[in-house]
């Protein structure tokens, strides 16, 4: 197996714990002053991208751990995350702050397609999805434009000679597939437990390289095919309130017809 | 070349202005539909039919214009048979061939490209399950369109309702692509019944492109209970089971006494109490039943993504101050260990 030349894209999201509120012009969620923080799928990837080297799994060795995000100015700050982790450098795609600035996951796909070709990835490892659009597609989406194949939800990656299995969670349990070198692999919670980046690493971070380009520098335009029309709130639940003990629990299921 | 001026005709009709569009007069309705046109994408294992995955069905009658279904693995006759006595659907495409059982994505979406692309349809429509997770973006990439995930309602047919942010809010998005590609979320749009139909079954083109990953094994969870993601009623614990001892102790005697499906919180798949399979919520299943009832479950807002469409919701928790209880019709504040064994007795005798 050739060496691993590894592209991990990550993403800058609202933070997972924060809960998001919809905008007045209902044109998307309040972003101005929110934490935002590494798409939590994205932390998985790169973790597993730098015990795939520390633990030296694959038989051709890392040759490199590049990661790689398209986003506003701020989305250095979790690339510099992702290199205290331990990815070698970073790539900045920057794009314009805000909705305007947003990007497509066909346009991603397209953008990293670009990335692979220029940086002879031969590896790519992705979240499974992120936690802001939920849309679950980027991954899939570069595999077919690279004509790769591709392992999505990944809870356990193992190197096997020439090959890579991955074992999938799939709907009722698990599944498990092989491929060889290239590939794309998403990553599903299980995968392993992201580390938390020490201050020296943070320090030494900084002076990792970073660059900076821009979708036109890899011949990618901003195309929109869904304009969103827009967005809302969820109707709201209203609590019922509470029961004494059981037997009331049981007597207001009924009264509900749940029961 | 029919399909190709189909396509051509009808983003010509899109691309109207809104106050002439095709839903706003009856005239131009009618044209529509019949440029319109949807595949649904049916799911088998070892030649059976997932029952579920007839949701596809239901969501392609609400686009209008006619309906096939497409399926493909081993031996796949009696399944596209069986589809095909779904009432709406015209035709079913079936293709016969082992190499797509597994539904590898890296030769099965060029299988389903090549039969959309022979049948000119403007809706390509599959669960917003692992199966369709896994291949319907890679089909969207070899078409160029940009798919729209996990659509909960249908307000025409190029503009779609879709949850983001874990549910915490819904945004209405209009697609320009010319084929759509849509994923649906089950709960959703119920499953079109097998009954009342006649539809044709026909052989799909096989363009038997070589699939570059192989299928190893599988592992999957074998239960009697009703499935999780399609069950009237769900039973679902938390970290509050403290063990996976306790965790089959007290759920399990609790479900089968109100016939329900077990789900669980990522704390309790986390902590190796239930099986990674079980995961209610923004990272696991989506549920929406008659009634949920969560037991040790604090509510955390990846939780509520996953149930709270549920008709009726209740909780069982000590902490008065739980998130849960503020979604829950009702709530119980109490020691679970107690009061849900106490509750399974009283509901084995009702």
């Amino acid at each position: 197996m050739s060496a691993l030349r590894i592209l991990v894209p990550v993403k800058r999201v609202i933070d997972y714990a924060v809960k998001p509120r919809v905008n007045k012009a209902q044109t998307g969620v309040e972003t101005a002053g929110v934490k935002h923080s590494m798409n939590p799928f994205d932390e998985l990837s790169i973790e597993e991208s730098v015990r795939i080297r520390e633990k030296k799994r694959a038989p051709g060795g890392v040759e490199d751990i590049c990661a790689i995000s398209a986003g506003p100015a701020k989305s250095v700050d979790i690339l510099r995350t992702a290199m205290a982790m331990g990815a070698d450098r970073a790539i900045h795609v920057e794009t314009a702050d805000g909705d305007e600035g947003a990007l497509e996951p066909l346009t991603v796909a397209k953008m990293l397609r670009a990335v692979v070709d220029k940086e002879k990835s031969n590896l790519v490892i992705l979240g499974k999805q992120s936690i802001d659009d939920d849309a679950a597609q980027t991954g899939q989406m570069l595999a077919g434009l690279l004509g790769w194949p591709q392992a999505t939800q990944a809870s356990r990656v193992e190197f096997k000679g020439d090959s890579i299995e991955v074992t999938k969670e799939v709907d009722g349990g698990v599944e498990t597939v092989r491929a060889k070198l290239p590939m794309v692999i998403t990553t599903d919670l299980r995968l392993n437990e992201p580390r938390y980046a020490s201050l020296p690493n943070i320090m030494k971070a900084k002076k990792k390289p970073l660059v900076k380009m821009s979708l036109s520098d890899l011949g990618v335009a901003n195309e929109r095919k869904l304009k969103i029309i827009k967005v809302t709130e969820p109707a709201p639940r209203q609590g019922g309130g509470k029961v004494e003990d059981v037997d009331g629990m049981i007597s207001k299921l009924k009264e509900l017809g749940a029961l | 070349m029919f399909a190709a001026a189909r396509r051509t005709a009808l983003r010509g009709a899109i691309s109207l202005p809104r106050s002439a569009s095709a839903f706003t007069g009856p005239f131009s309705r009618s044209a529509l539909q019949r440029l319109l046109s949807s595949l649904a994408i049916l799911e088998q294992r070892e030649g059976k039919l997932n029952h579920g995955s007839l949701s596809a069905i239901t969501a392609a009658k609400s686009i209008g214009g006619p309906i096939h279904g497409f399926i493909a693995g081993s031996n796949i006759k009696s399944v596209a048979e069986e589809a095909a006595k779904v009432e709406g659907v015209e035709k079913i495409i079936a293709v016969d061939n082992a190499a797509y059982e597994k539904g590898l994505p890296e030769n099965f979406a060029s299988l389903v490209v090549e039969n959309i692309k022979k049948g000119g349809y403007t809706h390509i429509i599959a669960g917003h399950t692992a199966f369709g997770k896994n291949l319907m973006p890679r089909v969207a990439a070899l078409l160029d369109s940009q798919q729209i995930s996990d659509i909960t309602a249908i307000e025409s047919e190029n503009t779609f309702v879709r949850p983001i942010y874990a549910g915490n809010a819904i945004a209405t998005v209009e697609s320009s692509d010319s084929i759509k590609i849509i994923t649906i979320r089950g709960t959703a749009f119920p499953a079109a019944e097998i009954q009342g139909g006649s539809a044709t079954v026909e052989d799909g083109v096989d363009p038997k492109s070589e699939a570059s990953a192989e299928w190893v094994s599988e592992d999957l969870a074998k239960s009697d209970r009703p499935d999780l993601a399609t069950a009237g009623k769900v039973v679902s614990g938390g970290r509050g089971l403290k063990s996976k001892e306790d965790f089959d102790k007290i759920m399990q005697p609790f479900a089968d006494s109100i016939g329900a499906a077990i789900g669980a919180s990522r704390a309790a798949v986390d902590s190796g109490y239930a099986d990674n399979s079980l995961q209610v919520g923004q990272t696991g299943k989506v549920v929406a039943p008659q009634l949920y009832m969560a037991v040790g479950i604090s509510g955390a807002i990846q939780h509520l993504a996953g149930m709270k469409d549920s008709k009726v919701i209740a909780a069982i928790n000590k902490d008065p101050d739980a998130p849960i209880f503020q979604v829950a019709d009702v709530g119980l504040v109490g020691d679970l260990f107690e009061k849900v064994p106490e509750l399974t007795e009283k509901l084995k005798s009702t």
